[in-house]
């Protein structure tokens, strides 16, 4: 090539070398990116419930309508299987399949256990005529708890996709990415759930 | 089409029945007609030349940046013919609707004309525009190879493409919103437009919304993670600044949008009370929260045309864009600013006096970091080597236009001076004076600049230059007038008038309008010809203007790996410098370069969303419910393919590159 | 997400440098008791009401919700300022001032409309302006 004392002046141009660049690296950042648009959707349902918290309609409010054990019972089954899946990733980082997906498992089912809380507690609102036309403050309701729900449900569908995956082809570094992009997904759910049962439900009974 | 009509749903086709063909209404006949037999003629002609194999596997199914972003290109193009004609069909009734004339357009159509004209050329002109050009140039001038997330730049292609198709279906069955660009409720809510025409639009834009916020998500990773080694943040060209603030702007305001409409939506199917007038519905809120979303979106449209002009400036002027580091700060600035200012939409709404000061002050302090911009672009010029090259006279013609159109800004931030000119044609005037002067003259620009890095050749001068004097001067002649009016008090959207003293007014805008459609008229034959003439206008050195960032270095158009070997960057306008210092190309020593594979994934999964829509605006829910679940089917069935990727031999990387050197020698 | 080289060679993620943080079983368990002890106050306070006073109650209440979403943060989302070159952490800041900006804003400005604009919200303002400048 170019003699060494023109090379010694010249700066380099081109990465002849590339390092080794794991497939993948932009995955853990993309997806963070997206819990945050994904939290401003939330921010603007709290922001709406916000607005027609009070437009009762001269219909039912908080008080009258809300059940905190019910909610408690709720927030138990999410928090625990935010743990449980916490366990299923430090099962992931031991390179233990079947720990993983015995966690897993645990995680979907206390994930199925909070939407089916939650679904009970919809009907039986509905059938006390408080369901979603009733008032802008029971629309509101709805479709905060509600998209909540909504991801909680769709989480669920990833969780057991997720599960096929690793059950064919192990903790392969593709499948380990996707779960940790659900884990970030699965715990932003329960963030976003405590300020569910702080703002709408405790608060709204203590009004 | 009237809504006394609204007929009787069915189960197998909801409430989709004959009466929703337009089949009375002359105009939509006769452009359906056109539509039909240029469509067969583009079939005919596809199928005759072999092509569908070609369009499949080198341009539907490709994951490849420059690929998608010419697609975005040629999107916005064909849905500006559409937005184009319905601005002539406005101001033709507006310069014909006096002395008791009704003129053409009966309200109910005139109304969707409105309506589409906004939505058409916001969603689906502007946006496929930027996105294209920041797709196509980006990850070039920061030395990659590639977005963040191929398949899903691909996929969010197919769902604006498929956002657009719902839209334009409303003109052929069944009719569109009659509420304007923004489907303010209670108007748009169920009881005032029970027909199609709201549903059209919000599943038009939620289908598009979703491919525009995963593509924000893409290109904001791309920039983060992807830039050569060398390339800090501080020496990114402008463009590629201007795109990361854009993007940002577009995951923080997309997410407004898509639950806005959400709402709407659960109000229009549901039956719930967000935005009723009644029930404890308050409709105001529903013009807060667009509006939230509405002024990023103006950022995110005018961001990256400011990065094309810093480009074009220093390029055409020999000289490094003066003020980068201030560039970049009011570039930042301008991206927090626009998320304090909205109510300045709806000042007359009732917020009261302390509200409306807040963001009218804010409203006018977000004019300074810009005004800073036209300083620093009037600095590279000044005492440069200005060469008028067609970039650089939309350039100037942007720095004239829109320093009016930003004054005029500034005079609509002033609460008491907005209630008077709140929806009066002086704001409309207003808002296509920053967008066209600012947006538009910028995407021009940025077309003919970066042409010939796409495509090999460049576009030919001559009708660029009869397209950019229509332009300008049709702009002026086409919207002063509206200035005029509006400050005599004449308020947006009337379809007939009763004072004849406007008239000639409106006979001057249409005139302007008419240039207009030349210059349109002008950019389409420039095209067509630099087609023909290609191999006269070829490019072979892959840098025809001396340009000063990396896409410059590579051949036109680069090769599906963009870099054989990646840049090192040491300084701003990195390619500048390579050129300055002696850089070596390196004609050996390739390795395999590992690169996406095409998908067909992309265009599946917005074929099922678009057909969900489609079934949800006409009730058609078995449709729906089939469609949706297809969607997610097809999702987790994508999920299962692992085998995404491929090396490009070592062999094949040589000969491309072997041919790049024999055309250099050659030019 | 993308395949292609057999990662199962590649053994454990903790040799690549770029791997996402993770917890470890101390975390996690810390942050689950931290969590439960945030979440059984305030639903402690709200249900047996030992706290006569609902504007301390409700402060109170917020602040353990505050504390619990920063529990989550550092325990369960491994968020840190070194993560993702600090990109995470500024991402995550200015998504916090813009929703606080969204829900400031529109608070703030519904309010406003509703108490000028609404009939039967208090009463309809329409005074006269003051007679001398």
């Amino acid at each position: 090539m170019s003699a060494t004392a023109h090379a010694a002046t010249a700066p380099e141009f081109y990465v002849r070398e590339e390092a080794h660049h794991a497939p993948g690296g932009s995955t853990h950042l993309g997806f963070w990116i997206y819990l945050m648009s994904d939290c401003l959707v939330f921010a603007v349902l709290f922001a709406v419930y916000g607005a027609l918290g009070a437009s009762l309609a001269g219909g039912p409010g908080p008080r009258d309508l809300f059940g905190l054990e019910l909610v408690a019972l709720n927030t138990t089954f999410l928090l625990i299987s935010s743990i449980t899946y916490g366990f299923a990733m430090l099962a992931v980082y031991a390179g233990d399949q079947p720990r993983t997906l015995r966690w897993l498992a645990v995680t979907g089912l206390f994930g199925a256990a909070f939407v089916a809380v939650e679904l009970y507690e919809f009907s039986h609102l509905i059938h006390e005529g408080a369901g979603p036309q009733r008032s802008g403050f029971l629309s509101a309701f709805f479709a905060l708890v509600g998209t909540h729900g909504l991801h909680v449900s769709f989480g669920i569908v990833w969780l057991c996709t997720l599960m096929v995956q690793v059950q064919r082809r192990g903790l392969i570094a593709a499948n380990q990415r996707r779960l940790t992009c659900l884990s970030l997904f699965w715990h932003f759910l329960d963030l976003v759930w405590i300020g569910v049962f702080t703002f709408v439900y405790l608060l709204g009974v203590l009004r | 089409m009237a809504t006394e009509s609204i007929p009787e749903t069915s189960f197998l086709f909801g409430r989709l029945t004959w009466s929703a063909l337009p089949l009375h209404e002359p105009i939509l006949v006769a452009t359906f007609a056109v539509v039909v037999l240029g469509g067969l003629g583009l079939v005919a002609a596809l199928t005759r030349y072999r092509l569908w194999g070609y369009l499949w596997s080198e341009w539907f199914t490709s994951v490849d940046h420059k690929k998608i972003g010419v697609m975005y290109m040629v999107l916005g193009l064909i849905m500006l013919l559409r937005g184009f004609a319905d601005a002539i069909m406005m101001r033709l009734q507006q310069a014909i609707a006096f002395n008791g004339a009704e003129g053409y357009l009966p309200a109910h159509h005139y109304d969707q004309i409105f309506t589409a004209h906004g939505v058409i050329m916001i969603f689906f002109v502007a946006m496929p525009f930027v996105t294209g050009l920041m797709n196509l140039v980006m990850p070039l001038q920061i030395g990659a190879r590639d977005v963040a997330f191929p398949f899903l730049n691909n996929f969010s292609f197919w769902m604006t493409a498929g956002g657009a198709a719902i839209v334009m279906a409303s003109l052929f069955v069944g009719e569109f919103a009659q509420t304007g660009w923004l489907a303010y409720p209670p108007l748009s809510g169920l009881d005032n437009s029970p027909y199609v025409g709201v549903d059209y639009y919000i599943w038009g834009l939620q289908v598009a919304g979703v491919g525009t916020t995963l593509s924000g998500i893409n290109l904001i990773v791309t920039i983060i993670k992807m830039r050569c080694p060398g390339m800090t943040m501080m020496r990114m060209p402008i463009f590629t600044w201007t795109a990361l603030c854009s993007n940002i702007l577009i995951v923080a305001a997309f997410p407004v949008l898509a639950a806005a409409l959400a709402l709407l939506a659960l109000d229009r199917y549901v039956g719930t009370n967000f935005f009723t007038a009644d029930n404890g519905g308050n409709a105001m809120m529903y013009v807060n929260l667009i509006w939230i979303w509405g002024h990023p979106e103006v950022y995110i449209l005018v961001l990256p045309a400011f990065g094309i002009y810093s480009e074009v400036t220093a390029t055409f002027c020999r000289k490094p864009l003066f003020g980068y580091s201030s560039m970049v700060y009011a570039t930042v600035c301008i991206t927090v600013l626009s998320y304090i200012v909205w109510l300045h939409h709806f000042f007359t709404m009732g917020s009261g006096a302390s509200v409306n000061s807040f963001f009218g002050i804010a409203s006018m302090i977000i004019s300074i970091p810009t005004g800073a911009k036209l300083f620093n672009w009037l600095f590279t010029m000044y005492h440069g080597r200005i060469e008028y090259e067609l970039p650089m006279m939309w350039t100037v013609a942007f720095m004239l236009t829109f320093a009016i159109g930003g004054m005029t800004g500034v005079m609509l931030a002033i609460p008491p001076a907005d209630f008077v000119l709140h929806n009066s044609l002086f704001l409309v005037a207003h808002f296509h004076n920053v967008i066209i002067g600012g947006v538009l003259f910028g995407l021009f620009a940025g077309i003919y600049y970066w042409w010939p890095k796409a495509f090999g050749f460049r576009l030919e001068p001559f009708w660029g230059k009869v397209s950019f004097w229509c332009w300008v001067s049709g702009f002026w002649v086409a919207f002063m007038p509206l200035y005029v009016l509006g400050l005599m008090g004449v308020t947006r959207r009337m379809r007939v008038f009763d004072d004849p003293s406007l008239q000639i007014w409106f006979l001057i805008a249409a005139l302007g309008a008419l240039l207009v459609a030349c210059g349109i008229g002008a950019f389409l034959l420039q095209i067509g010809l630099s087609i023909w003439r290609r191999d006269e206008l070829r490019d072979t050195t892959g840098d025809p203007w001396d340009g000063r960032t990396l896409e410059w270095a590579t051949s036109s158009p680069p090769p599906a790996y963009n870099f054989a070997f990646t840049p090192m960057v040491h300084g701003r306008d990195a390619w500048w410098e390579m050129k300055a210092r002696g850089h070596v190309r390196p004609l050996e020593g390739f390795r395999p370069i590992h690169m996406p594979r095409n998908t067909g994934s992309g265009m599946f999964l917005a074929g099922f969303a678009t057909v969900c829509g489609f079934a949800l605006i006409w009730y058609i829910w078995w449709l729906a419910l089939l469609a949706f679940l297809g969607l997610v089917a097809t999702a987790i069935w994508h999920t299962f393919n692992y085998d995404r990727d491929f090396d490009i031999p070592v062999a094949e990387v040589a000969a491309t590159e072997a041919r790049r050197t024999r055309a250099l020698a050659g030019a | 997400m993308s395949a292609g080289h057999p990662e199962a060679r590649h053994g454990s993620p903790h040799g690549d440098p770029h791997a996402a943080p993770h917890g470890s079983l101390r975390d996690y368990v810390t942050g689950f008791v931290l969590a439960v002890v945030l979440t059984v106050i305030p639903f402690f306070l709200v249900m047996a009401r030992p706290i006569e006073s609902p504007g301390y109650t409700a402060a109170i209440v917020l602040a353990c919700a505050l504390a619990q979403i920063l529990v989550h943060m550092v325990y369960f989302l491994h968020m840190t300022p070194k993560a993702e070159d600090g990109w995470l952490l500024i991402s995550t800041i200015f998504t916090i001032v813009l929703v606080v900006i969204t829900l400031a804003g529109s608070l703030w400005i519904v309010f406003h409309l509703n108490r000028n604009m609404m009939p039967g919200a208090g009463t309809m303002q329409m005074e006269a302006p003051p007679a001398s400048p």
